[in-house]
Parts: C-alpha cells; sequence; structure tokens
C-alpha cells in the first residue's frame, strides 16, 4: 500500500488535494474559504495533468536553432497546454464569484453563508448597501 | 440543394462565431434597447442559417466534420453537425428568440439601465456557447464551454442584482463549480487513459481498452464521475437544490432560458459524449444506464412531489422543470437508440414549453400587486388573458394532453420502454404517476386563474394586456408548441437518422 502511494505520489496527493478542495467547497460557511476550496480542487486536476505529461529527464518542447528535434527529447505538452487552458477558464469563475461575494457583503456585512441566509429571511436585506 | 457543401459545412463555425462577436462588440453599444435589437437579429440569422443547415444534412443525410483552421486530427479541433445538431440549432434559436422577445419588457424594468447593454452580452455568449456544445466534437473544447455557460447563467441570474438573486447566483455557481470540477477530473482521467481527447480517437480508445479487458475499473469510475458532473450541472435530482431560488429571483427571460435551454444543452453534451465516445453498449454494460435511469425515475416522482407543496408559481415550475429533466434521464437510462431519441424530443418539448411558461408567469406576476403565491393571481385571466392562455397551454403541454408538445414526447417515451423488457414495468407505472402528480399542481392554478372576478380581487393593476411585443412571442410559442405535438414524427425521424449517424 505504501509503496503503491509513493510509486504513484503525484496522483496521490491530486486525489487528497482533490478531497480537500471539495469538502471545503461543501461544508465550509465562510464564503471566501468556499471559493478557495474550489482552486485547491482545480490545483489538483492540474497537477494530475501535467504529471502525466511530464517525463523526467527530458525538456519542454521548443526546439534550438539549427539543431534537428529529437522526439525523445520531449514533454509532452498537451497536458501542459491543457492546463493553461484550465487556470484560464479558473481565474474567470474565481474572479466572478469573488465579485458576487463582495455584492453580497455590500448588501449584508457577512462572509457567512448561513448569516446571509437568516438576514434574508428576516428580511434584513440592504442594510450595508451604499451604492445601490 | 440550395446551399454548396461548403457552404453548408461552414454553417456550424458562423452560427458560434456570429453569436460570440455579437457578445464581444455589444458593449460598444450604449444603450439596451439597441443591445436587445442586435441579439434579437442574431438570434434570427442563427436560426434561419441553422434550417438551412437542417434542409442540407437532412437531404444529403450526412454528418460531416468541420476542420478548424484546416487541421486534420489530432492536431487541430473539430466541430461536427448532423441532423440531430441542426434540429436543436433551429429549437434553440427559436426558444431563445421567443423568450428574450416576449421578456423584453420585464428586462427593461428589472436590469438597470446603465447594465442592460451588459445583459445582452451575456445572452450573446450563452447562445454561443450553448451552440458550442452542441456542434463540438472534442471533450475538453465541451469544458471550456461549459465554463462559459456557467458564468454567464450565473451573470444573468444575478441581473436583477437584490439581496436573494445575489444569495441565488452563489448557491447555483456552487453546485456549477462542483460539477465542472468533477467534468474536468473525469476528462483528466480519461486523456491517462486514451491519450485522446478528439470524440472518434477517444471512443477508438475505450473500444482498444474495453476488447483487451485492460483499465475497466478507472473506466467505469471515468464514465461515473462524467455522468455524475452533468447531472449536477443539469440539475438532476438529488443536485437539484440550486434551481428553485435562481428561478425564482431571475427576471422571467432569464428564468426562462436556463430552464429551457442552459440545462438541456448540458445534457446534448452528455448525449453526444454517450453515443460517440464510451458508446451506449459500453454504458449499459457498466451500469452506468441504470444510475442515471434511476436518478431520473426519482427525479419525475420527487420533483412533482415537491411542486405539489410549493406555494409560490415560480419554485413550482422550477420543480416541475426537475421533473422534467427526470423525464428526460430516464428516456436515456433505457439504455436504447429509441429510448434516447425520445429523450431529445423531450429536450425539444420542454424547451418550447417551460420558456413560455416562465414568460406568461412573469408577466402575470408583473400584473398581479398581492404577490405570487398561486392564490394571489385569482382571476387575472380576465386581466389578463394572453398570459394566461400561454400559461394555461404551457400547463397542458406539461400535463400531456394530446396535440401539444409534453404529449408527444411522452407518448414516445413509454413506446421507447417497450424496448428495454427490464425496465418497461417502472417506467410505465412512473410515467402514469408523475403524469397525475403534474396535473394535480398544474391543474390548481389554471382554475384559479380563470376563476370569476370578485370585488375581494381587486388587487391587480388596471393596465390592459395589449403589448404587441409580448402577444406576438405567446402567440409564436403556442404555435411552436402546436407544431411539435402535432408534426412530432418528422421531428422523431430526424433525431432517429441524428442518433443513428452518431453511433
Amino acid at each position: 500500500m505504501i509503496k503503491l502511494l509513493t510509486t504513484n505520489h503525484f496522483e496521490a496527493a491530486a486525489v487528497i488535494l482533490f478531497g480537500i478542495g471539495f469538502m471545503n467547497m461543501l461544508l465550509q460557511d465562510n464564503l471566501i474559504k468556499k471559493f478557495i476550496g474550489l482552486n485547491i480542487m482545480d490545483t489538483a486536476i492540474y497537477l494530475y495533468l501535467v504529471s502525466y505529461g511530464y517525463v523526467i529527464g527530458r525538456s519542454a518542447p521548443i526546439a534550438e536553432v539549427g539543431k534537428a528535434a529529437q522526439f525523445e527529447e520531449f514533454i509532452n505538452p498537451i497536458p501542459s497546454g491543457l492546463v493553461l487552458t484550465g487556470i484560464v477558464v479558473s481565474v474567470s469563475v474565481t474572479a466572478f464569484s469573488l465579485a458576487l461575494i463582495q455584492r453580497l457583503y455590500k448588501k449584508y456585512g457577512t462572509l457567512s453563508f448561513d448569516e446571509v441566509l437568516r438576514k434574508l429571511r428576516s428580511g434584513e436585506a440592504n442594510t450595508y448597501d451604499s451604492d445601490s | 440543394m440550395i446551399l454548396t457543401h461548403n457552404i453548408a459545412h461552414n454553417i456550424p463555425f458562423i452560427s458560434i462565431f456570429l453569436a460570440m462577436f455579437a457578445g464581444i462588440i455589444t458593449p460598444l453599444i450604449n444603450s439596451g434597447r439597441k443591445s436587445c435589437l442586435l441579439h434579437k437579429s442574431v438570434t434570427v440569422l442563427i436560426g434561419i442559417l441553422s434550417l438551412l443547415l437542417l434542409f442540407h444534412v437532412e437531404f444529403n443525410q450526412e454528418r460531416f466534420t468541420f476542420l478548424m483552421g484546416h487541421f486534420p486530427s489530432p492536431w487541430g479541433n473539430e466541430l461536427k453537425a448532423g441532423p440531430m445538431e441542426a434540429v436543436l440549432a433551429v429549437v434553440f434559436s427559436v426558444v431563445m428568440f421567443l423568450t428574450v422577445l416576449g421578456g423584453q419588457y420585464m428586462i427593461e424594468k428589472d436590469v438597470a439601465e446603465n447594465k442592460q447593454n451588459l445583459y445582452f452580452v451575456m445572452l450573446n455568449l450563452l447562445f454561443g456557447s450553448m451552440l458550442a456544445l452542441i456542434y463540438t466534437n472534442d471533450i475538453f473544447t465541451g469544458y471550456v464551454f461549459i465554463e462559459i455557460n456557467t458564468i454567464c447563467s450565473c451573470a444573468i441570474i444575478m441581473s436583477k442584482d437584490s439581496g436573494s438573486g445575489i444569495l441565488a447566483t452563489i448557491r447555483y455557481l456552487i453546485m456549477s463549480i462542483l460539477g465542472s470540477g468533477l467534468i474536468l477530473f473525469s476528462i483528466a482521467l480519461l486523456y491517462t487513459l486514451t491519450g485522446q481527447l478528439l470524440f472518434p480517437q477517444l471512443k477508438s480508445g475505450i473500444m482498444q481498452l474495453a476488447n483487451t479487458g485492460e483499465y475497466m475499473f478507472p473506466m467505469t469510475i471515468t464514465a461515473g464521475i462524467f455522468t455524475l458532473g452533468i447531472a449536477v450541472k443539469s440539475a438532476l435530482f438529488p443536485f437539484h437544490t440550486m434551481l428553485p431560488g435562481a428561478y425564482d429571483a431571475a427576471t422571467p427571460s432569464s428564468s426562462g432560458i436556463l430552464s429551457g435551454l442552459v440545462l438541456k444543452s448540458y445534457i446534448i453534451f452528455l448525449i453526444k459524449v454517450y453515443y460517440c465516445v464510451f458508446t451506449i453498449e459500453y454504458l449499459r454494460e457498466i451500469k452506468i444506464t441504470n444510475l442515471i435511469f434511476f436518478l431520473g425515475v426519482c427525479g419525475m416522482i420527487f420533483g412533482s412531489v415537491m411542486a405539489l407543496k410549493e406555494r409560490r408559481i415560480r419554485r413550482m415550475l422550477a420543480y416541475s422543470s426537475v421533473a422534467q429533466i427526470g423525464y428526460i434521464y430516464m428516456g436515456l437510462g433505457l439504455g436504447t437508440s429509441i429510448g434516447a431519441t425520445a429523450a431529445m424530443l423531450h429536450i425539444v418539448a420542454h424547451a418550447v414549453t417551460k420558456s413560455m411558461l416562465f414568460v406568461c408567469t412573469g408577466r402575470m406576476k408583473d400584473i398581479s400587486l398581492a404577490g405570487e403565491a398561486d392564490h394571489c393571481l385569482r382571476g387575472i385571466g380576465h386581466k389578463a388573458p394572453v398570459s394566461a392562455v400561454g400559461f394555461t397551454i404551457g400547463a397542458l403541454s406539461i400535463i400531456g394532453i394530446p396535440l401539444f408538445a409534453g404529449f408527444a414526447s411522452k407518448l414516445y417515451l413509454a413506446l421507447a420502454s417497450f424496448y428495454s423488457p427490464l425496465k418497461m414495468a417502472v417506467s410505465l407505472i412512473m410515467l402514469a404517476i408523475s403524469m397525475v402528480l403534474n396535473a394535480m399542481y398544474f391543474i390548481p392554478p389554471v382554475v384559479d386563474i380563470w376563476r370569476p372576478l370578485n370585488e375581494k380581487d381587486a388587487n391587480y393593476r388596471i393596465e390592459p394586456d395589449i403589448r404587441p411585443v409580448f402577444i406576438t412571442a405567446v402567440v409564436l410559442f403556442i404555435a411552436v408548441n402546436f407544431f411539435v405535438g402535432t408534426c412530432y414524427e418528422s421531428i422523431f425521424d430526424i433525431f432517429e437518422v441524428g442518433v443513428a449517424l452518431m453511433r
């Protein structure tokens, strides 16, 4: 079991991180922490993907001028490309969520999800609303 | 045919490009009305182009691949279109256009004036990404457009900028992101197992593994995680908690588009992945179809039961959507081509019906001053006859009365169940129970709406129901509903050919 974990340490780390992120996202009450959970979850997947494209001892697939490129020298660049796209998506989702949280904070003056729900039920909306 | 192959094959790309381009230039227009006009023009144009594409592919019985930038696989990205994709693009364009047309005056009312053009930016991007999900032939491209869909959906939910709206948006966002995370994880697993991302190459990779019996367990987990991710995104029971709040808080057009189109676009992507990547035989073998059949059947019953308990009409419609999504998954879970075809027909039927219901409810709620519990809409049919007629027809269609769209799809779902002997009895019993439940929660509001007005029920704005744009939208919606409800055989045939061509 330990041997399995140490040989597949990238996968093991990715799965543990994914679990931490997922549970954080589900269980945290603080909205900012919830979205940090999301980022941990995404990063776990990126780690997993990148680890599959990387081959120890090889370099990035950039050919040098005047030297014929050898396939065996390079790592697989596709997972890195996917991860870059994934990072862009993740950044936009995070930016959007943070903007939403800021808006919610302006309306209710708290970052706690339960507190916001309580205030919404008791009709305390717009208490901290300064710009609308 | 009227189109050459070359022009017809460019239509999928042009449609996506037009919608995305409209989204990019809309912020430059500083007027909500002009942005709305641009959005509607683009939608109509894409609708016409998709109709031409439909004629072309139906005439030639073909399903073609469009190479983006003319790079052949595995280097380039691909779009793929056949009869099924073309019909869906036409339906999406029509429903999008009519929902915006019918809810236009509410958008003007609900969204701040200086932000109306931004609302249409989101609608254009949303439309573009839904088209991309219909046409794409690459699983990672699908993921990227799923995320664009998520962000745009959240933006149109919160466009009203109320406290409850923002909270509903955050809920929707959290559930959607959990779904996206699962989808991304399954794509990463699929890539590591096969080394491919385009549908045809993925399919041959999976077939190779299935033949050798290698990696069966990881493949089952991957298919399961992908299905779970899409189930969360498309609000299949028990992942539906994000819907009621979001639909209740959003402007009617947003609710109509989200319920009628956005949820469906994820399911269409799922069906494409099922048929073009995993193949339905393989999914039957690893019992994934049984899982979605079970969840679908649960959704049909519990969605309806929750709708029955709900007193606020838009939340009731949201729970009704949960039940209808259950029907679609049940059809897909039958694990046969005819089941998937019936599920597709239900996607169309529900899209044209639920959007109309949301637009009409928005109008009735706007006229009522007493709130939106169903007893508050008592007698409103006499004040707002057009929206009340639209609501009544929508309700009859959802219940499954002949001549309307809902009847056709339910009939085919029942017929499809005969081809899966083991699931037949459960499907038929659940269809019958669910239809009775549908009638139980839709008939009381309809009866209430048409009740005679008396002195106590004067809680309505004295505003005549003569907005020509709204009336046109509702009349067209009814016509489309009637068309789907009467010409369902031809639509079913097209889907049947489309599903056969996907295999």
